[in-house]
């Protein structure tokens, strides 16, 4: 009975995190402790909210497609050249009041792991400032950060980094 | 040179060993010696060659990569395994100021009886005795328990070699969080993922390790016990959870959260309820760590334009910067003692050192030269300073002594090995 149990709880946490396993006994179940907010955005993905014709956020053409913003050395404020990207990004969640985001923040690699993580953030908060600026509701914006944890580009010089000094735009369900 | 091939035998010997761990195991080579190496001779115990697992060439070991002791040639016949058979004047003239003997003899149980004593060679007395009926299974934690006495007795410091280290393994897409002997045998895995995973931190009495991992798209922190495997969330707000460290007394962690806007330090019991503040300003205030009595913390804050350390005491009240030197000091931890910090320095652009100050005096040590030094922690008796650093582009842990004479390497069979944390003192220590 007892192992029945224990099988039946190993297959349906396989189930529930396909890409991650505890080696002995995987029989924790992830519990959310009550103090924990449900966070926005990053767990329940709801599928294909858009219409499958003319998705701007899809459309090549559109600079709604466009998600990244990069950063100079130790900086985190956006450069004059992303204003635009980011401003109609914020015009699109002011029009869509039911679209949510993640703005993820990026890091190179050099440095603390730790302060990388906080680096990214302001990176990520940087546009999500921008944003509030232009009128897009708090809760429509979930900012994160990898720091310098899943880089882009994986040389180790500029021509890299460059690449992952970076903030991504990605929309809820994509 | 004649230290190197000892070295070498001994690694060849323990390389040797097809144990249970063979998976991922850390090799361990060692640069540099201490100012003043003891020498002992560890005698071969009597009845342990038949065995699986032979005891003294693991406390040689263990002693030898401590920098402190220089190894007395104990080949040569007779072989002393009690006091009385000790010819003192000849291991005096071979050099040896102490003499470690003893014997492993099977018992009806299936148990193994270990009997092992220290002979001072000068005052030709017995320093220490042991006696332990352990399971063979057993043998390398006796073997390492004989050497934190030796380690005692000789230096008047608490020995290291039978605690553990948690650290990364990255391989491929694939991380791995490890926990192994301090000599790196016994490598076991905690957590496997497809998502990264950082800043492992032990519980003080080490049956629990706090992370942060990826595995749900964003840094979220977990406490898992090692033991049972069972583990919770123990911070998952709005925005980024990580940083975790655990107060001196086990009961509360200070994590850092982006759930009220910029990095910030909190507080929060281990049961992961009651999280409130701790931090307030309008930087980056992370890599919190708790002063040995509990009292404050230490942490990296850019509040003054470039990320510096500070301290701030949990009872509230401003912070103190502690750091002057450079414009990049970051990732702090209290020596056992609380008297010093370590933390890491950036030097001209982009070279990361593993630096060291007196908190009394602000006297600043940099110990290393490699370029790309990380996470820095203590060993619990304070001697030695575990890091992650890179060789050829690949990522090592390594361990420097808190006077930067010695320093070792621990390098993974595969893969990028970092984000180590020296874990407590055993239980029964």
């Amino acid at each position: 009975m007892k192992r029945i149990l224990l099988s039946t709880l190993l297959v349906s946490l396989l189930a529930a995190c396909a890409s991650q396993e505890t080696k002995e006994q995987p029989k924790a179940a992830v519990e959310n402790r009550g103090a924990a907010q449900p966070s926005a955005g990053a767990e329940a993905q709801p599928a294909g909210q858009q219409g499958v014709a003319a998705n701007p956020l899809k459309d090549p053409n559109n600079i709604l497609s466009k998600r990244s913003v990069y950063f100079d050395f130790d900086k985190y404020d956006v450069k004059d050249e992303y204003k635009p990207l980011v401003e109609a990004h914020s015009r699109y969640l002011t029009s869509h009041k039911d679209a949510k985001i993640t703005v993820q923040g990026n890091t190179d690699e050099r440095g603390s792991r730790e302060y990388n993580i906080a680096l990214g953030n302001r990176r990520a908060d940087s546009v999500k400032k921008v944003m509030g600026a232009m009128g897009v509701t708090d809760s429509q914006i979930e900012t994160i950060s990898f720091g310098e944890e899943k880089p882009r580009a994986a040389c180790h010089d500029e021509s890299c980094w460059k690449e992952n000094r970076r903030s991504d735009i990605v929309y809820q369900g994509e | 040179m004649k230290f190197l091939n000892k070295l070498a035998a001994v690694l060849v010997f323990l390389a040797g060993f097809p144990v249970a761990m063979a998976h991922a195991a850390l090799t361990i080579e060692i640069v540099g010696s201490g100012a003043n190496q003891i020498p002992v001779a560890i005698v071969p115990f009597a009845g342990e060659s038949i065995l699986m697992q032979a005891v003294t060439p693991v406390v040689a070991a263990d002693l030898q990569r401590s920098g402190l002791f220089k190894m007395i040639d104990a080949a040569a016949q007779p072989q002393p395994h009690e006091p009385a058979e000790v010819n003192y004047p000849d291991w005096r003239a071979r050099g040896a100021d102490a003499l470690a003997i003893g014997s492993v003899r099977p018992r009806p149980d299936g148990k193994l009886d270990v009997s092992f004593r220290l002979v001072d060679t000068v005052k030709q007395s017995v320093l220490a005795g042991y006696s332990y009926a352990i399971p063979p299974a057993q043998l390398r934690a006796t073997a390492h328990k004989i050497a934190d006495e030796i380690y005692e007795k000789l230096t008047g410091d608490i020995g290291v070699f039978s605690t553990r280290i948690a650290y990364i393994v990255k391989s491929g897409a694939r991380y791995e969080l490890q926990v192994a002997d301090a000599d790196g045998y016994g490598a076991q895995t905690v957590l496997a993922s497809n998502e990264p995973i950082i800043s492992p931190s032990w519980s003080p009495d080490g049956t629990k390790l706090a992370y942060v991992s990826f595995e749900r798209k964003k840094p979220i922190v977990y406490v898992q016990s090692l033991a049972s495997s069972h583990r919770q969330v123990l911070a998952q707000f709005k925005g980024n959870n990580s940083a975790p460290a655990w107060s001196p007394d086990g009961s509360q962690l200070a994590v850092v959260l982006t759930k009220d806007g910029n990095s910030q330090i909190y507080l929060i019991n281990a049961d992961g309820s009651g999280v409130r503040r701790l931090s307030n300003s309008a930087g980056i205030d992370t890599e919190p760590a708790f002063s040995p009595d509990g009292a404050s913390i230490v942490f990296t804050s850019d509040r003054g334009g470039s990320p510096q350390i500070y301290r701030m005491p949990l009872s509230g009240g401003g912070a103190q910067r502690l750091t002057f030197e450079g414009n990049y000091n970051v990732s702090p931890h209290f020596s056992p003692d609380g008297k010093s910090l370590v933390f890491i320095q950036r030097a001209n652009g982009s070279s990361f050192h593993v630096a060291l100050q007196d908190l009394a005096t602000g006297q600043l040590q940099v110990l290393t030269d490699s370029r790309m030094d990380e996470s820095p922690s203590f060993a619990p008796n304070g001697k030695m300073i575990l890091y992650a650093t890179e060789i050829g582009g690949r990522g090592i842990l390594a361990a420097v002594s808190s006077d930067g004479r010695v320093k070792q390497r621990l390098t993974a069979s595969a893969g990028d090995v970092r984000e180590p944390e020296w874990g407590p003192l055993s239980k029964n220590q």
